[in-house]
């Protein structure tokens, strides 16, 4: 690099300069290449493999990578545990992201608001659990959920009422929910207020003049000018919630409620490193990642032309 | 919404920053606390704060303790608690804790060199490729981490590196969503007839990026290293796969296998509870202390005009 600059300077052309973008440029390509790029073409060659065992299995040569063709993908589409795992996740999905978009918007719409107290304090306070690891914040959580030390079985103990399993059936989805809801709402909850506080004072100046409540400019002014933020939290949302993994994972040692293969990413992790199949667990990883793509993107185009709509009205 | 008179007291603090001066108590027309709108957010705020004040108190419990007195009492066993937790393992713990500071500590630092270099040719200079460049890297954001970790994984153990430090710290230097703050603070920060000066006075293309641009650029370069730093610091998966010696484990791993042994041995929940209140200080006391002089809009890509 360093001789292009003296090339430059001696010469004063643009040489240096057109061959200076390429130079900051280098360390992202490469990266890029070696980290994503490489990893994905390798999976996908991976899960059109699979290994063949001739015999018993022993010896060398008994063991041979040959393609499978779509092999590995008929399995992962026809497999009733990986269909059970996405249900779940979908059912968990359809409780975390909607609770936790709609909180992280109310808590913004009431940052944004003049008369409310304590905002700095309250906005911290909201936001600290984004400092807080996915599988530190199930481990605090799942000891809130254990009976012997949770402060919701104690209260309900004095009341003597039965205190539920907070760590199985369907109290489990809502208890994990409540960690990716506690988790995430903060940092949703910036990147709307942020979006707020970008809209020009003179759009809330018109509708109060006409006499419009703070409940009504936030409805009718507010929500949809930050619309787009909302979409694009909506969209990242949906990809986290896909791909659960540390939440569950961290409860499993306090519960037998949680299976090695409660969601799909759990069993590609079981596949690929405690079953040691790693084409059938490459398969189901493209799999997962397709249907990630499709359902995010299908949602975000309902967003979108149920926002440009509104826009036309 | 409605809004009921605010009770003496509150009227009587100061107003709190960020309100228009005068809102408190101007004598025109009072703006009065409203009640209801104040409440929800303190209690989302409660809501947020719970698990760590029950970590707080709970690290203070012995384990016959923690299974038998009220949640929130506090007990009487921290010292000993912090004693056993650093016992444990001949200190494997504090291993842990300086793992988790190297890998988020010099991975963001890099993450934001490259973000920066990268922002910046994207933000500051027209050439042949670059929106196709810039489109590509900013796909990657929406590559699942699980589509990558199995072949990365494959792949360090091919080039012999699986289980090494390297292994965790490599694949997370590049982000893509870094890239892109990246050129939106370039792009907003530095004024391009600067940079054309710069060239008029002979400079070359890396001195005018490192004594112009990266100046500039600083508040948005922060940014980038606490985002990187946080997403690094909370990853689970990469380590967790990656990793086999747990001398190399970050923070996250660890406390997992050792509540993972601990449903064997409930006489470990309480180093778990001790060590995982010692892990998330650090994070906070970090936010504390920067949210002074930094925003956390910036989080978010929010440039000031």
């Amino acid at each position: 690099m360093t001789t292009n600059h003296r090339a430059a300077r001696r010469r004063g052309t643009a040489y240096g300069v057109k061959a200076a973008p390429y130079g900051f440029l280098a360390p992202a390509v490469v990266l890029f290449a070696l980290f994503f790029a490489l990893p994905i073409g390798y999976a996908l060659w991976l899960s059109l493999r699979k290994i063949e065992i001739s015999g018993l299995g022993l010896g060398k040569g008994a063991r041979q990578e040959v393609w499978a063709g779509l092999e590995n993908y008929t399995a992962t589409l026809t497999d009733a545990e990986l269909g059970h795992g996405a249900l779940r996740v979908l059912g968990y999905g359809a409780i975390v992201v909607p609770v936790m978009l709609g909180l992280a918007l109310l808590f913004a719409l009431l940052l944004d608001s003049e008369r409310v107290r304590a905002r700095s304090f309250s906005r911290l306070a909201i936001f600290l659990p984004y400092a807080i690891p996915g599988v530190i914040a199930a481990l605090l959580w799942g000891f809130l959920y254990l009976p012997d030390v949770s402060p919701f079985h104690y209260a309900l103990d004095r009341l003597g009422l039965p205190g539920p399993d907070l760590l199985d059936g369907g109290p489990l989805f809502l208890s994990l929910a409540n960690i990716a809801v506690w988790g995430g709402t903060g940092f949703n909850m910036i990147v709307i207020y942020t979006s707020l506080r970008s809209i020009p004072a003179e759009v809330y100046e018109a509708a109060k003049l006409d006499g419009a409540s703070p409940l009504q400019i936030a409805l009718r002014v507010k929500i949809p000018m930050v619309a787009p933020s909302l979409v694009l939290t909506f969209f990242f949302s949906v990809i986290a919630t896909l791909q659960v993994f540390s939440e569950p994972t961290t409860l499993k040692p306090l519960t037998n409620g949680v299976s090695t293969t409660w969601s799909p990413l759990m069993k590609v992790y079981n596949d690929a490193f405690v079953n040691g199949n790693i084409h059938a667990a490459s398969a189901t990883a493209v799999v997962l990642a397709a249907a990630t793509f499709v359902l995010s993107f299908g949602l975000l185009r309902l967003a979108n032309s149920r926002t440009a709509q509104g826009e036309t009205r | 919404m409605t809004t009921l008179a605010a009770p003496p007291s509150a009227r009587k603090r100061p107003p709190a920053a960020g309100t228009t001066p005068g809102t408190a108590q101007g004598p025109p027309r009072p703006r009065r606390t409203a009640l209801l709108p104040t409440a929800v957010l303190a209690l989302g705020a409660l809501y947020c704060l719970l698990p760590v004040a029950w970590v707080l108190v709970a690290s203070t419990k012995s384990g016959t303790e923690l299974f038998s007195t009220f949640s929130f009492l506090p007990g009487t066993g921290f010292t000993g608690n912090v004693t056993d937790l650093s016992a444990h393992r001949d200190g494997v713990y504090w291993q842990w804790m300086a793992n988790s500071l190297l890998y988020a500590g010099l991975g963001a630092v890099l993450s934001t060199a490259v973000s920066a270099c990268a922002g910046y040719a994207l933000a500051m200079y027209r050439f042949r490729g670059r929106e196709t460049v810039f489109h590509v890297i900013l796909a990657g954001v929406l590559v699942p981490p699980v589509i990558l970790a199995i072949p990365q994984y494959l792949l360090m153990a091919e080039a012999g590196m699986a289980d090494t430090r390297l292994s965790v710290l490599l694949p997370l230097i590049l982000s893509p969503y870094g890239v892109y703050l990246g050129r939106i603070y370039a792009r907003a920060a530095i004024p391009a007839e600067l940079i054309e000066a710069g060239r008029m006075d002979g400079a070359g293309e890396g001195r005018i990026f490192l004594r112009i641009a990266v100046p500039m650029m600083a508040p948005g370069l922060v940014t980038i290293f606490l985002f990187q730093f946080v997403a690094i610091w909370n990853n689970f998966l990469l380590p967790y796969i990656m990793l086999g010696d747990d001398t190399k484990f970050p923070m996250t791993v660890g406390l997992f296998t050792l509540l993972a042994q601990g449903s064997n041995t409930p006489a470990l929940y309480t180093l778990v509870i001790t060590g995982a209140l010692l892990a998330i200080a650090p994070l906070i006391a970090l936010f504390l202390v920067i949210q002074r002089f930094w925003s956390l809009d910036l989080l978010s890509g929010a440039v000031k005009s």
